[in-house]
């Protein structure tokens, strides 16, 4: 789907190198480290110190931003267990731009965010949490003064790669549907000329963006994703597929209503509206907060979070899927693919070789259409 | 000397995205503008829908309140529907809020507002040893050695050297204001990196009844997160022990960390207690029922308003006096833009009047923001945790009088201590301490009832929009973490008609009403306010995070013919 990426800080290779190469001569260099001590008290006679250290850096630079969103992202990320954000911030990465935890404000950390790209332009990891709104000329989030396309599309530039976190990201989510008011899209809307993998969700799994970054620094490369540009490795089975009430979907045991005898014995939640049969995540498996349960196991049905235009497609979200029945697995899966086919847009699904990648790959088009609320436009952008 | 015009742009360490302008003169702030600089219409979004999803939709207005609009929404439609949830519902309702609050105000204090007040870069220059006298001096907190500081203090070393300042790049360490010794900034900084492990496990509480956190589930007529003490998949003995010891584990850092190093790092900014006060009136909704949502007299923290800093009285809170105007907003109202409006014929339609982007300067527009000014009796109104105090407090509520009590007494300060930017950020401790014990009593109560036979989490008999009645309407109350918090909707024919939410940050942040009266940011900002170094805005960020900012909450639209919002122009 896309080939390996330059490593953002390869072996031997020094923040000085990088700077060489990217132009920045050796005196604009050393000013930048004259002025960093100042700026930590330090004197202007570290400034020295300061750029030996600086030749020596190793941990990539990450640019963070928050465009138009809840900051519930950046909340996930901040219960990433494995790494902690601890070790994150403090050894893995170097997060050089970040509302929601940067000491500075105002000025200064916009000259933070303009000196990390520089520095480090076209190595950078680029993550992106929230929407752009494009209507009215993108005036509905202005930051620092600055729509939000103009800032990713700088921002983007220098990126070796971009994470579009969160549904926002994705697609636009909930800002986004209907009647998409502000004209919300996603980063993969604006940006066409570089690799973004969408880490999907409302909010995805903190764990999985931690784990993105870290295969991207570890494997010199983005994961494998799937047509909607999601990682496999978190993203490539269904709910319905992991899910530990499954059996009793098999049975033919389901809760009827909340807080029934069934809720109470742990069964299937599909006809109290779960749409864990529609859903490509990786809830079941990874599960949330330091793996201590996830929304199946808490009793409440899935609600399709990690899905493109969820909010429309999976809601009224008490409401069960169109028929999703038939018993043994591999009947099942031809079953759904083909009831939730006729739903489909993109026309009848050829779902014969229900395995793997392709299945994923072609999840998109498995999407059941439910009846949508009443008014407004189609979302601007699908 | 000239005035200076100054921009804060994007304000970090908050949610959302805010924009503060001031003009300073001579080290003091002389005039100050704050502007909400994102709109999403969500509410627009929700006409037409099952009110019984609406929790779901309004929940994501923010990821940090993560909580609070989803309960909010649920009381919403419980009050229209004339649903009363079970008392177990309410009780883990209670203990997921609750801990919402702990976690939320944890958070804010170390990683949203301690370093307006700790300069991580003297923390280099500290004895581990002088740094591990003070913390045994004020905690029996077991990481308390000096083998412990210098790690810590290592591992700082080795980041700053390392020349990657990442998110502590260009801050403003050294700055004057910044008056603590090397060996409280290091035990801040040590406390900074415990609290955001504390965070992860504590928030688990969250998981266990919602299934996740950010964005829990919630569900209206009660909770899904059924109980059964033999089954594997419900709450059982095993879950119930989990959550046992997560709220010991939260109240032993509350009591043990923050509170201390709160209490310790105020002793040092004591000047702080006579700047930022700012609007003088004080409203809470009350929060934590501990009965029938209906028995306001069994609200942990009592509802009501004072006036005029007046702590002899307490005013009753009555909801119709409730308005929003949108003189600086950048909205129009059908009946002329003087109007106020309550929330229930709440009318929204946006009309961006800033100039086109990138902004210069929004000071001195007529309207500057997306935020709507929220009046009550036409009177701007601080919310938050120094308004639940005050109003505890001038209610007779006998733990919160005695936790200021014992914060004025600690810090050798007057009453008149509280209305202030250090005010607010202690005020945001104590109600913690408070709520860390009370934590303890909801789960007792709730181990009780399940003791005792009664398990019901959910009440069924109003689920089915058949049982609904044609038309109704209700109000969802609920006193937040950053302040009040009110849902209102109407429910039509089984679908969503109208959806307005005001909220704590459209309190706070609302922008100056057709009386000229500035909302609490834009008023703290004007009180006593100094402002030494322009370039480097230190103080005004004391101020701000002291009231918490979350500005997605803040902005908000609705309106139930979702057509008018098309005819947006630019201009």
């Amino acid at each position: 789907m896309h080939g390996p990426l330059a490593h953002p800080w390869t072996e031997g290779d020094t923040l000085a190198q990088h700077l060489e190469r990217t132009g920045i001569t050796r005196r604009e260099f050393l000013a930048f480290c004259r002025d960093l001590s100042i700026v930590l008290g330090l004197g202007t006679v570290a400034g020295k110190q300061v750029a030996a250290a600086l030749q020596q850096v190793k941990r990539p630079s990450v640019i963070w931003l928050q465009l138009q969103e809840c900051t519930g992202c950046v909340e996930s990320v901040l219960r990433t267990a494995e790494p902690t954000i601890g070790n994150l911030l403090l050894d893995l990465v170097s997060l050089d731009y970040s509302h929601t935890l940067m000491a500075a404000a105002g000025h200064a950390v916009e000259s933070a965010k303009e000196a990390a790209m520089k520095a480090n332009f076209g190595q950078y990891l680029l993550v992106v949490t929230g929407s752009i709104p494009t209507k009215d000329g993108g005036i509905y989030t202005v930051v620092g003064g600055r729509t939000c396309q103009d800032i990713l599309e700088e921002a983007a530039k220098g990126a070796a790669a971009i994470l579009a976190v969160g549904a926002c990201a994705h697609w636009g989510s909930v800002q986004a549907a209907r009647p998409n008011p502000t004209g919300a899209v996603g980063v993969r809307d604006i940006i066409k000329n570089k690799p973004v993998i969408n880490i999907a969700g409302c909010p995805p799994i903190g764990d999985v963006v931690t784990a993105t970054v870290v295969h991207f620094l570890t494997f010199n490369r983005l994961p494998d994703m799937d047509a909607e540009g999601r990682p496999l490795f978190a993203y490539g089975a269904r709910i319905h597929d992991q899910c530990p009430r499954r059996a009793n979907f098999d049975a033919g045991q389901f809760v009827e209503v909340f807080d029934d005898d069934a809720a109470r014995r742990g069964w299937c939640l599909y006809k109290v509206g779960c749409k864990g049969p529609a859903t490509f995540s990786p809830c079941p498996i990874f599960q949330w907060n330091t793996r201590t349960s996830w929304p199946i196991g808490a009793g409440h049905p899935c609600i399709g979070c990690t899905e493109p235009h969820f909010w429309d497609t999976m809601s009224p979200f008490y409401e069960r899927l169109p028929d999703v029945g038939g018993f043994g697995v591999e009947q099942r899966v031809d079953i759904l693919g083909a009831a939730l086919a006729l739903g489909a847009t993109a026309g009848v699904v050829a779902h014969a070789a229900a395995t793997g990648i392709h299945q994923a790959r072609e999840r998109k088009r498995q999407l059941p259409v439910i009846e949508p609320p009443s008014g407004g436009p189609p979302p601007s952008n699908t | 000397m000239a005035v200076t015009k100054v921009v804060v742009d994007p304000i970090t360490r908050i949610e959302g995205h805010l924009r503060i302008e001031v003009e300073a003169d001579n080290g003091r702030i002389a005039k100050s503008w704050a502007s909400s600089t994102q709109f999403r219409g969500i509410e627009l979004v929700m006409e037409g829908r099952d009110p019984r999803d609406a929790w779901a939709f309004t929940q994501r207005i923010c990821g940090v309140c993560t909580v609070v609009h989803a309960v909010a929404s649920c009381r919403a439609v419980e009050d229209a529907l004339g649903i009363k949830i079970p008392a177990n519902a309410n009780l883990i309702r209670n203990l997921v809020h609750g801990m919402q609050f702990i976690h939320d105000h944890v958070i804010h204090f170390y990683h949203l507002h301690a370093l307006d007040w700790v300069d991580v870069v003297s923390a280099l220059k500290a004895n581990p040893e002088g740094t591990a006298g003070i913390a045994k001096k004020i905690s029996p907190w077991p990481n308390n050695s000096a083998t412990y500081f210098a790690e810590i203090q290592e591992r700082l070393k080795k980041f700053v050297g390392s020349g990657q300042l990442g998110i502590f790049a260009n801050g403003y360490w050294g700055h004057p204001a910044y008056k603590l010794p090397p060996e409280v900034n290091l035990l801040a900084v040590a406390h900074y990196l415990e609290a955001l492990d504390w965070q992860r496990d504590v928030v688990r509480l969250h998981t266990i009844f919602g299934g996740k956190n950010p964005h829990p589930n919630f569900l209206v007529g009660g909770m899904a997160s059924a109980i059964n003490l033999d089954d594997t998949a419900t709450i059982n003995a095993e879950r119930l022990t989990d959550i046992r010891d997560m709220i010991t584990r939260a109240r032993r850092f509350v009591e043990q960390v923050y509170w201390p190093d709160l209490v310790a790092i105020a002793g040092f900014y004591k000047d702080w207690a006579a700047i930022g006060g700012g609007v003088p009136h004080f409203m809470s909704y009350g929060e934590f029922p501990e009965g029938d949502i209906g028995d306001l007299d069994k609200l942990y923290f009592p509802r009501g308003i004072v006036l005029d800093m007046d702590l002899t009285r307490v005013h009753p809170f009555e909801p119709e006096r409730v308005q929003e105007f949108i003189n600086s907003s950048w909205y129009e109202y059908p009946g002329g833009d003087e109007q106020g409006l309550h929330p229930y014929d709440g009318e929204t339609k946006a009309k961006y009047t800033g100039p086109k982007p990138p902004w210069e300067y929004l000071q001195g527009l007529p309207k500057y923001s997306w935020m709507k000014s929220p009046r009550y009796d036409g009177r701007p109104m601080q919310v938050g945790p120094l308004a639940r105090a005050l109003v505890g407090y001038a209610s007779g509520h006998q733990e919160i009088r005695e936790m200021v009590k014992q914060v004025l007494d600690t810090l050798q300060v007057g009453p008149a201590a509280l209305f202030s930017t250090l005010g607010r950020t202690a005020a945001r401790g104590m109600e913690t301490v408070l709520l860390a014990r009370q934590m303890d009593r909801w789960y007792a109560a709730l181990v009780d009832r399940i003791k005792s036979g009664d398990t019901q989490t959910f009440s069924r008999d109003k689920w089915e929009p058949s049982t609904w009645p044609a038309e109704s309407k209700g109000f969802g109350w609920l006193d937040a973490p950053r302040g009040a918090l009110g849902h209102w909707v109407r429910i039509k024919d089984g679908k969503i008609s109208k959806y307005q939410c005001v909220v704590p940050s459209t309190w706070n942040c609302s922008p100056r009403d057709g009386k000229g009266q500035l909302g609490p940011y834009e008023a703290s900002l004007v009180d006593n306010h100094p402002l030494v170094r322009p370039d480097q805005p230190l103080e005004i960020l004391r101020t701000i995070h002291s009231f918490d900012p979350c500005m997605s909450c803040g902005v908000h639209v609705l309106d139930p013919r979702g057509a008018l919002l098309t005819s947006v122009k630019v201009q």
